[in-house]
Parts: structure tokens; sequence; C-alpha cells
């Protein structure tokens, strides 16, 4: 029983010190994919995969599972969640400013289908705020991020994209 | 066939035709003009292949005897796939890997939205999750589809010629089987009526759009949902299976 070894918060307390492999900036809490964590015969931690192929998502799974065997809980089961679907809505307030002082555009909130369809406008640029920026690539370094140029301070940035 | 078979088959099928266009677009990896298509081309081959992998896990519990994803990719021939034979033809130039993934996907996206709704609790997940990934896609090989009709001279008559190569291929997508007509019968599935009539008009807008003609209705090839596929799957799956027939058991 891990019960007797610790609670709820204190599991997603721990969590929330697990670095995103692709964005270390962030934590897997600030993005949002932790869904729960319920604790019985064994202790389960509910994740959500960002996308379908994501290639961090093995990565992540192992990472929690080293993190609470690091605070001596030996019986975890990642169990990974699909529904609902992970949205860069679940990014917190918290994770969106670090994803700015790193550099990187946060996803506008309200990830909706028309957003999808069309290209986003007005994306602020990280570093001078300006929202006088244009796509340079619909992808960059990695499946959830988009390239673009600012028009003002002339400095290329990644922007989050919304989903 | 009984209700459970139905579902088995139906979802593998669904991994099926993942997996194949997805390893198609691996096959272009690294083969880009240029940079921003190359990382949009990759991209999007990881979401199919991701897509492949929930399918196929979920086939396996279904079956039940033990197959996992990797059974269902690299120890099954050619007979056993059930992908639609629009995906397994090779990627011939930019103009017809973007007219295939523009038809596939006008079809997809409406059977994913479809799949949101059926009774079977694990193909709505996974269906909700890949439907945002699709309507990205979309998005993105529509335009390079309307751009190339509505380009030059050069490229409109090499976007004409792939889109009437390959609208024969567009039947089968289109037309149900019995897997199709159970699944809809006993899970609230998709109606293949309903969402060939929707793919029709969204495919004519963006071919209007792209300056193009659509084809006549002419004979449709059909068999890859019966697993009877062109000589091109065989070539396609050596290469994908390789590693396996030649190291049985590898992993790493």
């Amino acid at each position: 029983m891990v019960a007797l070894v610790a609670s709820r918060e204190q599991v997603l307390s721990w969590l929330s010190e697990v670095p995103d492999p692709e964005i270390p900036v962030l934590t897997i809490t600030d993005l949002g994919i932790v869904r729960d964590v319920l604790i019985g015969e064994e202790l389960i931690v509910e994740v959500a995969p960002t996308y379908s192929g994501c290639p961090a998502t093995e990565v992540i799974e192992q990472s929690v599972i080293d993190a609470l065997h690091a605070h001596g809980i030996s019986d975890v089961v990642v169990k990974r969640v699909l529904s609902p679907a992970w949205t860069t809505d679940w990014i917190s307030a918290e994770g969106r400013n670090k994803l700015k002082e790193y550099g990187i555009a946060p996803p506008q909130q309200g990830a909706s289908k028309r957003e999808l369809l069309h290209v986003n406008r007005g994306i602020a640029c990280p570093r001078c705020d300006s929202v006088n920026t244009q796509v340079v690539s619909e992808f960059g370094s990695t499946a959830c991020k988009a390239s673009y140029k600012c028009s003002d301070c002339l400095e290329p940035f990644e922007y989050f994209k919304c989903i | 066939m009984n209700k459970d078979q139905a579902l088995f088959a139906y979802v593998a099928r669904l991994g099926d035709n993942a997996l194949i266009l997805g390893q198609r677009m691996v096959e272009l990896v690294a083969a880009y003009p240029e940079l921003e298509e190359e990382l949009a081309n990759a991209n999007f081959a990881l979401d199919f292949i991701g897509q492949a992998r929930m399918f196929y896990s979920y086939a396996g519990e279904l079956e039940g005897s033990g197959r996992g994803e990797d059974e269902f990719a690299f120890l099954r021939d050619e007979n056993e796939f059930r992908n639609f034979l629009l995906l397994e033809q090779p990627n011939g130039h930019f103009g017809d890997s973007i007219t295939r993934l523009m038809l596939f996907e006008s079809f997809y996206l409406l059977l994913l939205e479809a799949l949101t709704h059926c009774s079977d609790e694990r193909v709505v997940e996974i269906a909700a999750r890949a439907e945002k990934e699709i309507r990205y896609h979309l998005r993105h090989n529509t335009q390079w589809f309307v751009r190339l009709g509505d380009g030059t001279d050069e490229s409109h008559e090499r976007v004409q010629a792939s889109l009437n190569n390959l609208w024969q291929f567009t039947g089968e997508m289109l037309a149900a089987d019995e897997i199709d007509n159970i699944f809809q019968a006993e899970y609230e599935g998709p109606d293949l009526f309903e969402i060939r009539k929707a793919w029709r008009t969204s495919v004519a807008a963006i071919v209007a759009e792209a300056t193009l003609t659509q084809p006549d209705d002419q004979w449709m090839a059909s068999g890859g949902k019966q697993g009877r596929h062109s000589e091109h799957l065989g070539y396609l799956i050596a290469e994908m299976q390789y590693l396996q027939r030649a190291h049985p058991g590898a992993s790493w």
C-alpha cells in the first residue's frame, strides 16, 4: 500500500518538479498533462498525451516513474488517458509565463475549431510584445511549435501552437 | 461476422490506413526541396504513426491473443493489411503527394468527426485526439493544393494530372462493406453515405478554388479494404519490415 507513504497532494507536488523533455523550462504539471493521481493498491498516475505521435510520451512516462522511485515509491503505474483530449488550454498561467520568458510565444487561449482552420493572426513577439509578426513555417523544432519572425525587433521566435 | 469481430476488424483497418500512409510519408523524410515542407511532412507522418499505434494497441486488446502494435505492423503479410489502395500508391512528385493527402484527409476528417459520436468509448477517445491533428494537416495540405492548381501553367497541369490519376482510388473509401455496415449498426458508427455527400461537397469546393476540373466518376479501383492490394504495397512493407525479418524479435 502506497497510501501509507504519500498523499495525493504530495505526489502531485513531486510531479510538479518533473521537466518536459522537449521544453525543459516547463514541468509536466505546467503543461497540464498530469490528469490525476489515484492512490490504492498501487499508485496510478494518469497522463494525457499531447500529440498521437509525440516522441516524448515514453520519456515522460519513464520520468514520472523515476521521480516517484526517487521518493521511495516503487509501485507506480502510468496510465495513458486519451479523453478528454489534451488541448493547449490546459497549460497553466504559470506555464504560459515561463514559456514567454524562455522566448516561446505561448498558445492563445480558447483553442477552437475555427482557429485551427484559419491562420493565426496577432501572435505577440515574446521579446518586444509587438503583434507585427509573420509566420515563417507552420512547423518548428517540435511538432507542437511553429516558427515566426517579429517584423519590429526582427528576431525569430517559436510559437506554441494552439490545438 | 459477429459484432466483436467487426469491431476488431474495423479498428485494425483504421490502424492499417494510418500506418501505410505514415510509412509512405516517412519515405520522403530528408527528400523535400525545402525545410518548411520537410518539417511539415515529418510531423504529419509522426501523427499517422502515433494514430496507428493507438488503433493497433486497441485492436490487440480486442483480439486478446497477445498481439500488440509491433506484431500488427511488422509480422503480417500484404493480404492481411486492409488499407485503402490510395494510401499505398507511390509518392510520385510533390503534387501527387499533396493531392493524395487532400483527398484522403478530407475524408478522414469527416470519418473521425463521426467516430467521436460512436458508442465505443475507446474509439471515441482515439478519434477525438486524431481529429485535432488531421484538421491541422488538412489546412496545410489544402493550401498547397490550391497554390499548385492556381499556380503556374506547369503546376496547374501537373496537379490536374495527379487528381485525374488518383481519383480512381477514392471510390473504396466511400463505399461501405460488411465491416462498415456492422460497425454502423452495432456501434452507432459513421454513415458512409452521408460522409460521401459531405466529402464530395468539400472536395468540389477545394478543386474549384484550385481552378482545377473535377474528374468524372469513372471506373473505381477497389480491394484494399479486403486485402487485395496493388503491387506497390509489397515493396513498402518489405522495406518497413526488413529489420524484423532479418533479425526476428530484435528490440531496443
